[in-house]
């Protein structure tokens, strides 16, 4: 029976260890006194030694060497912390560590999907305090930036790199024709410039209105027509903006024209996204939807770097010209987790990251991402050759827009993507009915969510 | 004078005796409790709350109702539940048909056998994105190889029709390990039964259904009832080869829709898992997983059910 006892005891001590990991009250971020400001002087020299964590998903050779640079300039400010990083960590791996107990200090996460959830269960740090503390001026961030990385009035993340989205065309397949502004222009130039075989099978696209075609999102192509995804109250704006209508009415002409079946052939037909056989990389593909990464892209595959292309803004809504010009935005995001060991070393990082113009411009020219502040946008050492220039200005463009953090953000995608493949197949027959059941979907699981 | 009753020692052995057995049951009796029992009972509890891996609020069924009337679970259901009518029987009818023949070859036994099992060592990963190239409508081989024929291949891992069926041949092809575990129950038949059998006038089909079977059985409801729990528990083919095959990737502003195409490749384990760790509602997920519980449950007490009944007539 003693023994029953002390497997009893034990299992229930196991049981409250479990229950408990976590728990126990870290530091906290605007709890310490203020210990630097900036600069190698005798504020920076205040913050005593340590050692920090810090977790991020860049995993290439190109992508890590340009990230720890940017943190060596960062441990020459201030001589006495040292940083640790570990590099291609997924978010669930991030919260699963703060749930443990084992936060790092400061972790980066190339999705903005989680960044709602993140705020709103306190699993990072309401970063507001020391932004106060030390003064810092957020309106050197477009507003898309500021809206991504937030929730609820809590700012839990900050803007590391940006990512923005434009048109890439092919010179030589548009046979002299501008990029289009309007999407009737873009209808006209896609029938215009497709190649068919004497089957009717596409042998070159104009271009792939298909939603399930590589970067063609709704959060993507949503800006053309300048639809919203959200009420002010967080439930679905879905079914209730007509831009949306206009934008999948459009959308599924054109996947008329081509056929859906001819295009769902060649669309199975296009080589892997992030490999030499991206379509438009062999001109099978005249213009495309794509972010500015694809410019480093180009340039980094032998064959594809002696590709004569361009990029636009764009084309937007016929009757809102207005957007032309803007586009989507977001980003990598970076933040102090809770249970931080060494918060205050954690934010002076963060805020070196994604403030400081140098950093920025570094990574920026390494990884050929948008920088995100104004600052580091008009440095002059920033490379900006003209095909990268049409997304420094998609970015700082006043229309552009994002995909505004949910704590549903991934299932609200889902539910609107599946729709979005029914549609554009013509197995929907009442779009209106259609789109009031994405609503219900995305609110049902809000109401469940406590939203 | 009052006798009283002689009181047996027996109690005190049995105390004795039970507190070695607990002592060498323990390692199991705590796994059992920490592994099973624990994880159990705290599904049962997040699931009447609202839980997002670092709040939890209690809200009573309401985790149960959206559950019951969320389309994708129905949907995930059925599709586990034809992995378990159609892909299971297949892969055990296969598994032993191969065996059979195996034990009939004269010669270059060693060498099939060999290839038999060697796409079972194949990482599940690696073996499911090249059965999606190999299959792939427009570039990959086997449809090109078709074509040759005059025969336009199907869409395979691209249609909801053929995606389950796609998995099926994935399935067939990595049947190695339940090929030599059924070879070494068909080796282990007495072979004076196949002798008594022959003598009594019976054909092959009759020596397969009255000798083979039967000395084989506890090997096919092994067989079964794993490949029942591994159906119910199907993860990692499909989702690998739904998003393989639908070319999507996480990034900003784009995220993997599972269950390409048309949720055909969406399994219960999958939606359970998107629940948890990508919508983050844990409480949600925990009814799934209660769900998951009781279909393998279900599926398992039938199966030993059938096989026990199966048994008693043979």
């Amino acid at each position: 029976m003693r023994f029953v006892s002390l497997a009893a005891a034990g299992l229930l001590a196991l049981s409250l260890t479990a229950c408990t990991a976590g728990k126990e009250a870290p530091p906290s971020l605007g709890a310490q006194p203020k210990a630097t400001t900036s600069g190698t002087g005798p504020a920076a020299a205040a913050l005593p030694a340590a050692t920090l964590e810090l977790w991020h998903g860049f995993s290439t050779d190109v992508e890590t060497k340009a990230f720890e640079e940017a943190v060596a300039g960062f441990t020459k400010k201030f001589p006495q912390i040292k940083v640790t990083t570990k590099k291609g960590i997924q978010d669930d791996q991030i919260t699963q560590a703060i749930r443990g107990g084992k936060a790092p200090d400061v972790a980066a996460s190339f999705t903005t999907d989680n960044v709602a959830q993140w705020c709103k269960s306190g699993a990072f740090q309401d970063l507001t305090p020391v932004i106060e503390q030390d003064g810092i001026d957020l309106t050197v961030l477009p507003a898309a930036s500021r809206a991504y990385t937030e929730f609820e009035g809590k700012r839990c993340t900050m803007p590391l790199l940006a990512d923005a989205y434009g048109l890439y065309y092919n010179k030589a397949l548009m046979k002299g024709e501008q990029p289009p502004k309007t999407l009737s222009e873009l209808t006209e130039l896609t029938k215009k410039l497709t190649v068919r075989d004497a089957d009717g099978n596409i042998e070159v696209a104009g271009f792939v209105p298909s939603f399930q075609y590589y970067e063609n999102s709704p959060s993507h192509l949503g800006p053309m027509v300048g639809a919203r995804w959200y009420n002010d109250d967080g439930t679905s704006a879905i079914g209730s903006d007509p831009a949306w209508k206009q934008l999948l009415r459009w959308q599924k002409e054109l996947v008329d024209w081509y056929g859906y079946d001819k295009l769902e052939k060649f669309r199975k037909g296009l080589g892997d996204e992030w490999g030499a056989e991206h379509p438009f990389f062999r001109g099978k593909i005249a213009m495309v939807l794509d972010g500015e990464w694809r410019n480093a892209m180009i340039a980094n595959d032998p064959v594809a770097k002696e590709l004569d292309y361009g990029t636009a803004p764009l084309p937007v809504a016929d009757d809102q010209p207005e957007l032309y010009g803007s586009g989507f935005t977001a980003g990598t995001v970076i933040g102090v987790p809770r249970g931080a060991e060494h918060p205050r070393h954690a934010w002076e990082l963060v805020k070196h990251l994604t403030t400081d113009t140098e950093s920025l411009v570094t990574l920026s020219n390494a990884l050929r991402n948008v920088p995100t502040t104004q600052a580091a946008m008009e440095h002059p050492d920033l490379a900006r050759d003209d095909n990268f220039a049409t997304f420094l200005d998609i970015f700082a463009h006043p229309k552009t827009s994002t995909l505004p953090p949910n704590v549903n953000s991934v299932l609200n995608q889902d539910a609107f993507s599946t729709f979005l493949i029914q549609w554009e197949k013509g197995a929907v027959e009442d779009l209106d009915a259609g789109l009031a059941g994405v609503d219900k979907r995305i609110n049902d699981k809000l109401k469940l969510a406590g939203g | 004078m009052m006798v009283s009753p002689r009181v047996a020692p027996a109690p005190r052995r049995w105390r004795g005796e039970g507190g070695r057995a607990l002592l060498w049951l323990s390692p199991w009796i705590v796994g059992v409790a920490v592994f099973f029992v624990y994880p159990l009972l705290s599904t049962v509890y997040f699931s009447f709350h609202r839980y997002d891996l670092f709040t939890l609020e209690f809200i009573g069924l309401d985790n149960y109702r959206y559950a019951f009337s969320d389309a994708r679970v129905l949907q995930s259901a059925l599709n586990t539940l034809w992995l378990v009518v159609f892909m299971v029987p297949a892969q055990v009818l296969f598994a032993l048909g191969v065996a059979q023949l195996l034990t009939k070859l004269k010669s270059g036994g060693g060498l099939l056998r060999t290839i038999f099992y060697l796409p079972s060592l194949v990482p599940m990963v690696a073996g499911t994105v090249a059965f999606v190239y190999l299959l792939n409508p427009a570039t990959g081989p086997v449809n090109q190889l078709l074509a040759r024929f005059g025969i336009t291949g199907p869409d395979w891992f691209g249609s909801a029709a053929w995606a389950k069926p796609s998995l099926t041949l994935l399935a067939l092809w990595g049947a190695g390990n339940a090929i030599m575990i059924f070879l070494a129950a068909l080796l282990d038949v007495p072979k004076h039964l196949y002798e008594a059998a022959a003598i009594d006038g019976a054909g092959a089909w009759r020596q397969f259904r009255s000798v083979t079977l039967p000395v084989i059985s506890p090997v096919l409801m092994f067989s079964a009832v794993t490949g029942v729990i591994y159906a119910v528990q199907y993860f990692t083919q499909a989702m690998i080869a739904s998003r393989v095959a639908s070319g999507a990737t996480d990034s900003a502003g784009t995220t993997f829709t599972p269950g390409y195409p048309d949720g055909s490749l969406l399994t219960l384990p999958q939606h359970l898992f998107h629940t948890g760790f990508r919508d983050w509602s844990m409480g949600l997920a925990s009814v799934h997983a209660l769900l998951l519980f009781v279909v393998a449950m279900l599926f398992t007490l039938v199966l030993l059910r059938q096989f026990s009944r199966a048994e008693v007539v043979s």
